[in-house]
């Protein structure tokens, strides 16, 4: 498993190193965390979130409870690979929790198969945790294709950010 | 909730006996049935190269100046229609079939307003030389009249002034609630007889209604008439719904619901307000289709990253089979009028492209081959051709024959998607979603990719689904 430190410090510089750490996934000008909420469970206030809460896994992950994809792909990438790995940690530290993975698209596609490409990315991020040790049975997928952007503009940015993974653990 | 979709009361079209000219010029009615009967369906079946035949045909009946008058009663009554009178119900059944034409850019309608009203006796004996004064080619009369128990006699007729001579006529009874059907049944009555085309005017539209802000929209299942009337929402919008599609008896709607967090498809029963699960799989289920005969369900079950098609019985009961077996997304379907062969869309190649299967699932062939993706195709009940999204770049929609020749553009916007055939084959329906803002609404377009518009809806609108002419 990735030492944490070097994954930290990875975040830290993500923005002045844009080149470093992404293979193919086109980099968020923008780090995900300010402002819009990261997925459909808004867990509001910060700072007292309780240890193995919802709140506290989207507080430690900072943004890497999502991950991105490229148009009309699912791999995941090494980026992704870093934000899973962060995501496996926490829930190796709380065995009991469960949660889903809520897949996305952009919004440039028609509706059947962005719910099924949906589909395919939480499917491909359920994988990957499980490869590192998360029990398939606390995993669930759920796709919303493009019915419930984050970014709510009509641009490549947008449309990068739409395309994601998120993990939303069950309180 | 008052229940609009009461089983229709509607006795069969009788045809009004009547003293009067012979139907001299009429194709051929079968007893009871008002309107010529189809007679495209399957026609060309097997002709894929039918595209030039089916929409060359915009010919001098589009310019055919139709007067159509106030229809006329025996006695003005108060009725239990939202329109009043059996006078003012008169009137609001011409407005309701000018209307149909004009919004159709069918014929160039003038009436009611502004013509003279006839007389009950007149409107089975036209005064030709005064309508040939007023330049009109055809004439379109009726009456109304209501009955002791509620039930509403509407007759139509159909006269060529420079002939003289009556074309058709027609007649039905509704229940007050139903008295636009009439309307429906007068302009489909006109157009059948008129372009040689079936009727397509008395028809229902399920569909999807949008309200809220991008982010967080609201999406219920709804239901309308052809032309936006007689609108009702179906689900409260707690739980997201998406892609309806109308049985083709119009007694069920089967749709995607968020219901239970899972996307499953949900067969809405429109007699009783119920919903049911029609497969329980453990799997998301999406992309609901039904077979022409109204006999079998298909539907798309994503599971391990691969979504592959399924056919059931409508009935319920009895294993689902596969129809279709990876890689990637299998998803969609559509069946040739006759039943045979299914239209359906596929990734395997490496991109969305549309697909022609038998309708057991056998001899599985790629059609699309024109660049770009081709996604959420739907045969015409015609069987001449296949309406698509094509997406390349923009997404817009477009029809090519089912061999997968004659590719054509109907619609250039920014984002066009998701084609839905009128009962003739005809129009097609779709919807359109803004850059920027995602309102979405629904939008019409005529075969040969003139008269563009826009459908009335309450709301934001999306995923119409065209059900089959009314009986």
């Amino acid at each position: 498993m990735p030492a944490p430190v070097k994954l930290g410090t990875l975040l830290l510089l993500s923005g002045a190193l844009a080149i470093s750490a992404c293979k193919t996934k086109p980099p968020k000008e923008l780090p995900p965390e300010p402002g819009a909420p990261t997925s459909s469970t808004d867990t509001g206030q910060l700072g007292a979130a309780v240890p193995g809460s919802q709140a506290d896994f989207v507080q430690i992950m900072a943004g890497q409870d999502t991950i991105y994809f490229d148009t009309d792909r699912y791999d995941i990438d090494s980026g992704d690979q870093a934000a899973l790995a962060k995501q496996a940690q926490w829930l190796a530290r709380y065995p009991a929790k469960r949660a889903t993975v809520e897949g996305h698209s952009d919004e440039r596609g028609t509706r059947e198969y962005n719910i099924a490409l949906g589909e395919r990315r939480a499917n491909a991020a359920k994988n990957y945790l499980v490869s590192l040790g998360v029990d398939p049975s606390r995993l669930s997928t759920v796709s919303y294709g493009k019915e419930r952007p984050v970014a709510l503009g009509s641009d490549q940015q947008a449309w990068a950010q739409n395309r994601r993974a998120v993990t939303v653990t069950i309180d | 909730m008052t229940k609009c979709f009461t089983t229709p009361r509607f006795t069969l079209a009788l045809m009004l006996a009547l003293a009067g000219a012979p139907l001299a010029a009429q194709d051929a009615p079968v007893t009871g049935t008002p309107a010529p009967q189809p007679t495209a369906q399957g026609a060309v079946e097997g002709d894929d190269g039918g595209l030039t035949g089916s929409v060359s045909d915009e010919n001098e009946w589009q310019d055919l100046g139709i007067a159509i008058t106030t229809f006329a009663t025996d006695r003005d009554v108060p009725t239990q229609t939202n329109a009043g009178s059996t006078a003012q119900l008169g009137q609001a059944i011409s407005q309701v079939i000018a209307s149909d034409l004009k919004n159709n850019g069918l014929f160039k309608p003038t009436g009611p307003a502004g013509l003279p009203q006839p007389t009950l006796p007149q409107v089975q004996m036209p005064d030709y030389a005064s309508w040939s004064g007023r330049g009109a080619d055809m004439l379109v009369q009726g009456y109304v009249k209501a009955g002791a128990d509620g039930q509403l006699t509407v007759g139509c007729y159909l006269y060529d002034i420079s002939l003289t001579r009556q074309l058709i006529k027609g007649g039905w009874q509704f229940a007050a609630s139903d008295w636009r059907r009439a309307a429906h049944k007068c302009s489909d009555l006109i157009y059948s007889r008129l372009s040689g085309e079936s009727p397509f005017f008395d028809s229902k539209i399920a569909y999807i209604a949008e309200t809220g802000p991008k982010g967080r929209r609201m999406k219920r299942l709804a239901i309308m008439d052809s032309d936006g009337a007689n609108h009702r929402y179906l689900t409260s919008g707690q739980a997201m719904a998406l892609t309806p599609r109308y049985s083709p008896d119009y007694s069920k709607i089967l749709y995607l619901s968020y219901l239970n967090g899972q996307p499953s498809i949900y067969s809405y029963d429109l007699a009783t307000d119920r919903q049911t699960l029609i497969a329980r799989t453990g799997n998301p289920t999406l992309a609901p289709r039904w077979s022409p005969d109204g006999k079998w369900v298909l539907y798309s079950m994503a599971r391990g990253g691969t979504t592959d098609i399924y056919r059931i019985s409508a009935a319920g009961g009895g294993t689902p089979q596969k129809l279709t077996n990876g890689p990637g997304i299998n998803i969609g379907g559509s069946y040739s009028p006759d039943g045979s062969k299914i239209v359906y869309e596929s990734d395997q190649s490496g991109s969305q492209q549309v697909y022609v299967m038998n309708a057991d699932g056998t001899g599985q062939r790629r059609i699309s081959f024109f660049g770009g993706r081709a996604a959420t195709p739907e045969w015409s009940p015609r069987g001449d051709q296949i309406a698509f999204t094509h997406i390349a770049g923009d997404l817009r929609v477009a029809v090519m024959n089912p061999n997968g020749g004659g590719m054509r553009h109907l619609t250039n916007s920014w984002q066009d998607e998701a084609p839905t055939w009128s009962p003739n084959g005809r129009i097609i329906q779709f919807f359109r979603t803004a850059k920027g803002s995602g309102q979405a609404s629904i939008w019409q377009v005529d075969l040969t990719g003139r008269n563009e518009r826009r459908l009335p809806t309450p709301v934001g609108a999306s995923d119409p689904a065209w059900g089959p002419i009314r009986p």
